[in-house]
């Protein structure tokens, strides 16, 4: 009869446990959730640029979520050397033709995949962008060449809605 | 510890103590026996509570002040310095205050690597420390942030980038700690809130860091364990209350320098421009105390490498009681330990200057030297020096080489 009556209080103690668990993950949670982005930030999660005045050659660069874009006009120069990469040489590999829809436009996060800085435009070994934070080296693709970063500058989600209108986001 | 029974005198107090014992933790802290041989390494650990203190209530009075908003703060701060009655001096009294709080913080730990005060029976006291400094370099970086000039900005987007490097989950990690999809201003709420937190925190863990301490008593420049209370000992107040008293003063004075002299001197022009999420100021590198830690963190070629190095730089050191296998606990009895001591101190000297240098040719490959030498010395060099050191014999107690010396200035003046 004891035996019977420690199973009984043992049940009776994990399943103590477990609802007090339950209870505790459920207040929890909020409090982690609510530092997730809000609702007012998420709604801003698109953004049209009319690119008609970029001249070829030369980039704009423009917030979106906090962040900036760099939209890239290519010269057909920029163009040529960002596809004669051969793959091997690249530490990321991702071909020119899968990061430019239009080859004349890159659109691009402009935030160095290693710690966030902004890298230069025009400057570096490859052509294209040189972050002055720790010396990472992109070509005209936006693509890692040389430095501590481990991947090549994202690409957004982004439409033409016109020949002069860029959405992105 | 004092073992005799405390009775107050007069029959309120005894009244009182016999309800809230508050006059009996008063007796222990004034007759609380401290070795009679404690040098002026020693007095940081008061100099660190001033720190503290003067952090709490400047940053307090800031508070009333300061607006945590993207778009008022960096206006805010330029009003408290502008209009605010006092307000340049209290935030150069905060600003370097956190300087002067890390300089002291590093005597104090290099103390204790030196005189071997994290050696059993301190491990408590040691871990809590690490503890306090881990809290410290998280309240340094999020203060920093508040200004929100560019340093403040780009500073808070390279370390919160750190946690990027966790594999799968570091994205969702990196967005959950900014509160969006880049450091804007649900992140400079948040670090108003946990800057104005922590200190609270560090005063708490301070409270047991010196519990803990008061358990075995202090360590002494022999390192040798002392009867307590004893010839070796005085009591706490007055005879260590005013050596702590003079340091302090003289410690005041570096800091009013600063304060009154060269207010910006350890900061960076940047942070007076205001923050900018489109352009990345060209040299970003952290406050000073940080960069030694920085460099190991660049010396690395890759991202997640680079980021485990860097954290393990600052864990590593509380693991040193079980790393250090000497029994011996002052570097005065470990002739070879002594120079590995400095060469440490040399060590940390460089990666701090690389760390502050652009990241690349010579400078690169001395913070790659630097970074290995330091992990080298406490994973190799320590737990192989404990058996291999030949020690010097230690006195008995620290009143016997005196009483030695005495002797043998006796039998000279015999003879």
């Amino acid at each position: 009869m004891s035996e019977k009556k420690t199973e009984r209080r043992e049940f009776l103690f994990t399943a103590t446990y477990a609802v007090g668990a339950v209870g505790v993950a459920a207040v929890v949670w909020p409090m982690v959730d609510q530092m997730n982005p809000d609702a007012s930030v998420k709604a801003l999660a698109s953004t049209e640029v009319d690119v008609s005045s970029v001249e070829p050659g030369k980039a704009i660069t423009v917030l979106w979520r906090g962040k900036p874009v760099f939209i890239k006009r290519r010269t057909p120069e920029e163009i040529a050397e960002a596809r004669a990469v051969k793959m091997d040489d690249l530490p990321d590999p991702q071909k020119d033709e899968d990061r430019a829809k239009d080859p004349e436009w890159l659109v691009m996060l402009g935030v160095c995949t290693h710690l966030g800085c902004v890298p230069l435009n025009d400057k570096g070994d490859y052509n294209g962008w040189f972050c002055p934070c720790h010396g990472s080296h992109y070509d005209t693709s936006g693509r890692i060449r040389k430095g501590p970063a481990p991947t090549n500058m994202e690409i957004p989600k982004y439409e033409f809605v016109n020949s002069n209108i860029i959405k992105i986001g | 510890m004092s073992d005799h029974e405390y009775v107050p005198k007069s029959k309120f107090g005894k009244w009182f103590n016999d309800r809230l014992p508050l006059l009996t933790l008063s007796n222990h802290l004034t007759d609380y026996p401290t070795p009679k041989n404690l040098n002026y390494w020693w007095t940081f650990g008061g100099i660190l509570t001033f720190c503290l203190i003067t952090q709490i209530v400047t940053g307090l009075t800031l508070a009333m002040h300061y607006i945590a908003h993207a778009d008022l703060a960096f206006e805010s701060v330029e009003h408290i310095m502008r209009d605010v009655n006092y307000g340049w001096l209290i935030r150069y009294i905060h600003s370097n205050g956190a300087s002067m709080f890390f300089l002291a913080v590093y005597i104090h730990i290099f103390r204790s690597l030196f005189y071997g005060s994290y050696k059993s029976p301190r491990e408590m006291i040691w871990i809590i420390g690490i503890i306090i400094y881990l809290l410290m370099m998280a309240a340094a970086f999020m203060g920093y942030v508040l200004p929100w000039g560019q340093m403040s900005f780009w500073g808070a987007t390279v370390i919160t980038n750190l946690f990027s490097a966790i594999p799968f989950i570091g994205e969702g990690i990196v967005q959950w700690l900014w509160g969006g999809y880049s450091v804007d201003n649900p992140t400079l709420t948040r670090f108003f809130t946990l800057h104005y937190l922590i200190p609270f925190l560090i005063l708490g863990l301070v409270v047991l860091h010196i519990w803990a301490l008061h358990v075995p008593g202090n360590n002494n420049p022999i390192g040798i364990d002392i009867q307590k209370p004893s010839k070796d000992t005085v009591p706490f107040h007055p005879y260590i209350v005013i050596k702590d008293g003079f340091a302090l003063l003289m410690f005041m004075i570096v800091f009013a320098f600063f304060v009154f002299y060269s207010p910006n001197i350890l900061g960076h022009a940047d942070n007076y421009i205001e923050a900018n999420p489109m352009v990345t100021p060209p040299h970003i590198v952290p406050e000073w105390y940080l960069l030694p830690f920085y460099a190991i963190l660049r010396s690395i070629p890759d991202k997640l490498m680079g980021v485990i190095a860097m954290l393990s730089a600052i864990l590593i050191l509380a693991a040193l009681p079980w790393l250090d296998t000497s029994k011996i606990r002052s570097a005065v009895f470990r002739p070879l330990y002594k120079q590995f001591y400095w060469i440490l101190v040399l060590d940390v000297i460089i990666l701090g200057y690389v760390g502050a240098m652009p990241a690349e040719g010579l400078y690169l490959l001395v913070a790659r030297v630097a970074t290995a030498y330091y992990f080298i010395h406490f994973l190799i060099i320590l737990p192989i020096l404990g058996f291999k050191e030949k020690t010097m014999p230690i006195p008995l107690s620290i009143t016997e080489p005196v009483l030695q010396d005495l002797s043998t200035i006796k039998k000279e003046s015999l003879n």
